[in-house]
């Protein structure tokens, strides 16, 4: 595909055919091979088709192919001529990464790191067809898709202040579970408060190098050796089941003729359909909200019984990275309202943004990029130059480059393990093969796509943490 | 004679796979099948409930869709782990395809290994062609 050089890690598919707007490409040469391999290219240029879509088709330095969309794709629409795809959010809605700063250092918890493995993975339920430990009605599950994280905090999952330091604090307020099926229901309700499988996962980490000191400070981090938790998990079946009904309400309702790939289906931001849609989708991003405030809970549960305290766990913050919003933006010279998607994208306000909360709101939002297996994971802050470059977006993860099938060729679960105890990192799972997929090996190098995002200004490098305890799903 | 009933196929990021069957219903059980691999083995399961299966698509491909989705959903509200789907019949009205089947399982997922998870059926790469007999090509989202 004809691809421009706009300057170092930019890429540009100039306007052609039914592109409505050019597509962007934030990578390096290393990482633009990848992404040249799959259909990212491609999907992003679809995309730039869709109507009322403003701008560009930004493509993340962590992308690979996706469904529609590529993953790692952000693109906004206009809320009157422009559209709202499922495709464009994902699958797994919410998908998102919270993190906690505590008030250890490693050599505090060396020595109890076996410990307070084991004793998350007997507290927070993991995997497949694990239920959670929690009977809930369904008119309870109907209550969490309408209140988020305010809901777990109200019934003792975590502490207020937690809602202050997530993404939209912990509640989208156009959720309406009136338009979530039975079915999604029916899927939620043994499942939340679960981790999960695939990449999802939940580490103990430790602060390896800090950027800019004055903002790690402000967002926690005040050491190198310092102890974090990130917990990386979604709205689960619910959020799927939600993706999947409305593909298929769109598609029977508008059609798909004219469509480049089924799974752009979409339809009108302001339609009736439309807005069910994306009261739905925030109904399943509340879910998910709520279950990553209940595993947070219950770790700061196991650091208070096997370390003698949590109070030093304040959370960061907590970011979704599989997620359509209202947002208002500068297009030609005027803020305006759009619908925007970031699917496998994540949020990345500067300075002064009105929906980051106030402690953070002089330096840019805490942006959370989650590593793969027994890599390092990243902490940066927002950037004002985000918002001309990407609507204020930047990566969401290191990104897949091999398969998964591949990857269980060449690995053992087993081995990894022992691999990375020699690193000094201690791994827990339920499910050795799983972690055979996950083998970092199978990912972009995390380090190179931050690098990318620091450079072009998407987010600021504050500080990189890498892993001293993995729990898998 | 065992024939070839399904083959995976390489994905960056998700699990591609083949199914073949004489006929589009023998196709869509072993798509069943190879779905269910994904996350755990379908010969292990005891076969001892069946459940009935109905799915409704204004083409074969969102039938499909659907039909595979059954088996998320079957997992994740009743903790349903796939042996085989039998007796699998496929109509064609004015509105488009109509399928019945019937799972055959266990209703007790923490008695078996999992080893992987499913997330969603999805449209990207899906073929369904007629070749003498049919093969169905699948990408699932994991």
């Amino acid at each position: 595909m004809e691809l421009h050089k706009v300057s170092d890690n930019v890429w540009e598919i100039p306007k052609q055919g039914d592109m409505r707007v050019p597509a962007v490409i934030y990578a390096s040469e290393k990482l633009l091979q990848s992404v040249r391999r799959d259909l990212t290219l491609t999907q992003a240029r679809n995309v730039a088709c869709l109507p009322g879509i403003q701008r560009m088709s930004y493509v993340m330095p962590d992308a690979h192919q996706g469904y529609g969309f590529p993953i790692g794709g952000v693109a906004a629409f206009d809320m009157d001529e422009g559209v709202i795809s499922p495709g464009g959010v994902g699958y797994d809605i919410n998908c998102g990464v919270r993190l906690l700063r505590t008030g250890f250092t490693a050599e505090e918890i060396s020595a109890k790191r076996k410990e307070l493995l084991a004793e998350i993975l007997k507290e927070v339920p993991a995997g497949v067809g694990k239920g959670g430990i929690t009977k809930l009605s369904r008119g309870v599950l109907l209550d969490i898709l309408s209140r988020g994280a305010e809901w777990a905090v109200e019934h003792g999952y975590g502490r207020k202040e937690d809602l202050l330091m997530t993404e939209e604090y912990g509640r989208m307020k156009d959720a309406d579970p009136a338009h979530v099926s039975a079915r999604a229901i029916e899927r939620g309700i043994p499942q939340l408060g679960t981790l999960g499988a695939g990449n999802h996962f939940l580490e103990i980490q430790k602060v390896s190098h800090i950027y800019d000191r004055e903002k790690a400070g402000v967002f926690g981090i005040e050491a190198e050796g310092q102890i974090t938790v990130m917990i990386h998990c979604g709205s689960r079946g619910l959020g799927h089941q939600v993706a999947s009904d409305y593909i298929e309400i769109m598609e029977n309702a508008c059609g798909i003729k004219g469509l480049p790939d089924r799974e752009l289906v979409n339809a009108p931001v302001r339609s009736k359909l439309g807005q069910q849609y994306y009261a739905s989708m925030c109904s399943a991003v509340n879910y998910a909200f709520a279950n990553r405030q209940m595993i947070a809970h219950w770790v700061r549960d196991v650091f208070a019984r096997v370390m003698g305290t949590s109070q030093g766990m304040r959370q960061i913050y907590d970011v979704c990275h599989n997620v359509a919003k209202i947002e208002r933006h500068m297009i030609g010279g005027r803020e305006q309202e759009v619908c925007i998607h970031r699917k496998g994208a994540t949020r990345s306000f500067g300075p002064g943004r009105p929906e980051i909360p106030a402690l953070y709101r002089p330096h840019g939002q805490p942006v959370l990029i989650p590593g793969s297996m027994g890599t390092a994971s990243y902490l940066l802050a927002g950037t004002a130059e985000a918002e001309e470059l990407s609507f204020s977006s930047t990566a969401h993860g290191a990104g897949r480059v091999m398969s998964r099938h591949e990857a269980l060729r060449r690995f053992r679960g087993e081995q990894i393990r022992d691999d990375l105890r020699k690193m000094g990192i201690e791994l827990q799972s339920t499910n050795w093969k799983g972690v055979a997929e996950e083998a970092s090996e199978a990912y972009k190098d995390v380090d190179e796509v931050v690098r990318v995002s620091h450079e072009v200004g998407l987010g600021g490098m504050v500080a990189r943490l890498v892993p001293v305890g993995v729990m898998k799903g | 004679m065992t024939e070839e009933r399904f083959r995976f196929f390489e994905h960056t990021a998700d699990a591609k796979f083949q199914a073949y069957g004489r006929t589009i219903e023998e196709a869509f059980a072993n798509a069943a099948l190879a779905m269910a691999s994904l996350m755990w083995d379908p010969g292990t399961i005891a076969r001892k409930i069946q459940i009935p299966v109905s799915a409704r698509g204004h083409d074969l491909e969102q039938l499909l869709v659907r039909f595979l989705g059954e088996i998320l959903y079957l997992l994740e509200s009743r903790f349903f782990l796939l042996a085989s789907a039998e007796e699998i019949s496929i109509g064609k009205d004015d509105s488009g395809y109509a399928l019945e089947a019937g799972f055959w399982g266990d209703s007790n997922s923490n008695a078996y290994e999992i080893h992987g998870g499913v997330k969603a059926v999805t449209y990207n790469e899906m073929e369904i062609i007629k070749n003498g007999g049919y093969t169905v090509q699948v990408v699932v989202d994991v």
